[in-house]
């Protein structure tokens, strides 16, 4: 699988800012799985960098080796430009950690699992204190502050998560899915909260398969499948990828797997896959292939009940690349 | 070690909140109280008996002068006299005392004339094991008895022989081993009194539980997410080992001053020099901790690590006799104890016991922290499951 923006050939920086993160054909396995296979990329200061991939795809792996949780097998990282092991304690005052699952204490309140984890960054007497309230403002719960956090909603658990990464002001925030699980109202707030801190000059790595999170906060993405990155770019660029060709969603009954089969003989259909509910194509110009289709569905015994046709996206990239959905 | 005390404190702190924590200190008193009363049915004041004597001969003031009056005179015997056989019986139905040994009318004389002779011995129900230590002191005495009966008869085949040479023989016949072996307790001796065998059994068993709260530390961050956030931070791994040790080591030496203090005011036990129980604690608690530390370690989830604690502690607490005085048979079993901490804590306290000072327990201490430097060795060569518990 070829693309025109394969992660190799990534040129420059973002907007000629300096690099936060540099990460070099970073590989690891364990055992005989290859959970990363030579990936890179870099972050600038104030970039959003965002790893678009299915669960299973290296993203965490890749996220716990920039992070100095586990130490690669090949490649290396760098940090403001310095080599970055899980040996370099004091590189890591540098890096805010947003870990997959809650990482909070329960039987701790909002204030108290702050002021832990801000003492364990160094930050101490009032500038501590205040920096507690910023963020307990900034999470919206300075109100709840002194409530153990296991009384929290789900949400509320999830914003303290984030906000316990943005204590010391880090130069690189890592949020490994923040949002999974997250209602939308908050899942909103985490959204505009990464956005902010990227205008303050943060630098984000942000791991989603979430399509339109990705789409809305990164500047540049990485398609990430199979530990490998198979294209990285900004939106316009990977859509550009795809190029004229457009996405046909099927929404249909009955035997999918032979109308895929069936539809990929159509000449004009590049990718057919399956998903949950129907069938996805990736077409050149789509109302000139619709009538094959519609028969080939019907000769395939698939009752279609919904056609949606639409304009390229990440999703489709996605599909143009691996040949599978992204939620596959 | 800043990052490590922090760690620990937090630690405490979460465990100060749960609420299971109160009862986990108050169980091994609870036990400790309960398992002396049933072992003995009494406190420290040691066993209670009354005594019946409906012969008034020679031979019955032979086994109140010899077989009772050494065991009254060491403390560890009440002896009530009771005026008759009803109120020998009254006070052992009604458990004012344990036992009543009753001698019957015509016993000397039966013994003299190398007739069988027994005495008595009603018991309280509610009492079996002080019931049988009064069987035991009766059925000494008759084998002396029996004995002496023999050299009478062996004397008589060869002339006669008058009854105050035959209550003299009994006599010295009863310089005989006291039947209930009680004696002054020395730091050589090493015995511990009821009480304090169970304070401390209790404590030292129920010290390896109490310490799981913080040896699960590791598996317990992992479980809630944080370990990856505490590797993430600027601090040195071995910091976060070192805060959930710490921790461990302060729940543990805290229940075992709880059980200390509570037993010693409530129970009676005598747990001896301040300054060589506290050397004895010490090397316990780290004993313990670095135990169950090393014993988590293989484990891959909470559930795991705590069902392969709670077996090692339980094994390792019979073994040592933390329970029974399973140490004090002697041979095979005795030398199998000295592989847990527990027999080498309990010799210890029983050193203390009997009068001796920090420096006569040092061996005892020094063994006990061999356990603690194993393990702990362990730990450090098993260190490498940390980064094994931060694998996505």
């Amino acid at each position: 699988m070829s693309s025109r923006f394969d992660a190799s050939e990534a040129s420059g920086l973002h907007d000629g800012g300096r690099p936060v993160l540099e990460c070099r054909g970073l590989r690891k396995s364990f055992g005989s799985l290859v959970a990363v296979n030579g990936i890179s990329f870099h972050i600038s200061e104030g970039e959003t960098y965002g790893l678009l991939g299915p669960n299973g795809a290296g993203k965490t792996t890749t996220i716990s080796m920039v992070c100095g949780l586990l130490e690669q097998d090949e490649g290396e990282v760098l940090l403001d430009g310095t080599r970055f092991t899980p040996g370099s304690v004091k590189a890591r005052a540098g890096l805010g950690l947003v870990p997959q699952e809650l990482a909070v204490y329960p039987d701790l309140t909002a204030r108290e699992n702050l002021r832990f984890f801000a003492r364990l960054y160094g930050l101490r007497g009032e500038d501590a204190r205040r920096r507690i309230d910023e963020v307990l403002l900034l999470i919206g719960l300075t109100e709840r502050a002194d409530e153990v956090s296991k009384k929290y909603s789900g949400g509320m658990k999830r914003r303290l998560n984030v906000g316990i990464a943005l204590l010391h002001r880090p130069r690189l925030l890592v949020l490994d899915e923040p949002t999974a699980g997250v209602d939308p109202q908050s899942r909103n707030a985490i959204l505009e909260g990464v956005e902010r801190l990227a205008d303050e000059g943060v630098g984000i790595l942000y791991t989603t398969h979430y399509m339109e999170e990705a789409e809305r906060v990164c500047d540049r993405v990485g398609i990430v499948d199979a530990g490998e990155i198979k294209a990285e770019g900004t939106h316009r660029e990977l859509v550009d990828i795809v190029g004229e060709f457009d996405q046909i969603q099927l929404t249909a009954t009955g035997d999918l797997a032979a109308a895929v089969r069936a539809l990929g003989e159509i000449g004009a259909v590049r990718e057919a896959s399956v998903r949950d509910g129907g069938i996805d194509l990736i077409t050149v110009h789509a109302p000139d292939v619709l009538p094959d289709v519609f028969a080939k569905a019907a000769a395939a015994n698939v009752l279609v009940r919904r056609v949606e046709v639409k304009e390229p996206n990440l999703e489709a990239v996605f599909l143009h690349l691996t040949g599978k959905a992204l939620r596959d | 070690m800043r990052a490590a005390l922090l760690i620990a404190w937090k630690d405490l702190r979460q465990r100060a909140r749960d609420r299971s924590a109160p009862v986990m200190m108050l169980v091994p008193f609870v036990l400790a109280f309960i398992f002396s009363q049933i072992m003995g049915g009494i406190g420290s004041t040691g066993l209670r008996f009354a005594l019946v004597d409906e012969d008034g001969g020679p031979v019955a003031r032979v086994f109140v002068e010899e077989a009772l009056a050494p065991i009254v005179d060491s403390g560890a015997v009440e002896l009530t006299v009771a005026g008759s056989l009803r109120e020998g019986r009254d006070l052992a139905e009604s458990g004012d005392v344990s036992a009543t040994f009753v001698i019957p009318p015509g016993f000397s004389d039966e013994v003299m004339s190398g007739r069988e002779a027994w005495i008595d011995v009603v018991g309280n129900a509610g009492s079996p094991i002080s019931t049988m230590a009064a069987s035991s002191i009766a059925a000494s005495f008759a084998g002396e008895v029996t004995t002496s009966q023999a050299s009478m008869a062996a004397a008589a085949s060869l002339g006669s022989l008058d009854p105050g040479r035959a209550a003299g023989m009994i006599e010295r016949s009863s310089g005989m081993p006291d039947p209930i072996s009680i004696v002054d307790v020395s730091a050589t001796q090493k015995s511990l009194d009821q009480n304090t065998f169970f304070a401390s059994g209790m404590a030292v068993f129920f010290l390896f539980f109490t310490v799981q709260a913080g040896t699960l530390g590791i598996l317990s961050e992992r479980r809630e997410g944080t370990l990856s956030r505490l590797l993430a931070a600027p601090i040195p791994r071995w910091s976060i080992l070192g805060g959930q040790l710490l921790s461990s080591f302060a729940l543990g030496t805290f229940s075992v001053v709880v059980m200390i203090v509570s037993t010693s005011l409530l129970m009676g036990a005598e747990w001896g020099s301040p300054v060589g129980v506290g050397l004895l604690v010490t090397a316990g608690v780290m004993a313990a901790t670095a135990m169950m530390y090393l014993i988590a370690t293989f484990a891959r989830t909470m559930e795991q690590a705590q069902n392969m604690q709670s077996a090692a502690a339980l094994v390792l607490g019979m073994v040592g006799g933390a329970l029974i005085p399973i140490a004090q048979a002697g041979g095979l079993i005795e030398r199998v104890s000295l592989l847990t901490p527990h027999a080498w804590f309990l010799s210890g306290l029983s050193g203390l016991q009997g009068g001796g000072g920090a420096a006569d327990i040092l061996p005892d201490a020094a063994a006990i922290l061999a356990f603690a430097a194993v393990a702990g060795v362990g730990i450090i060569l098993r260190q490498g499951s940390l980064t094994r518990l931060a694998r996505p």
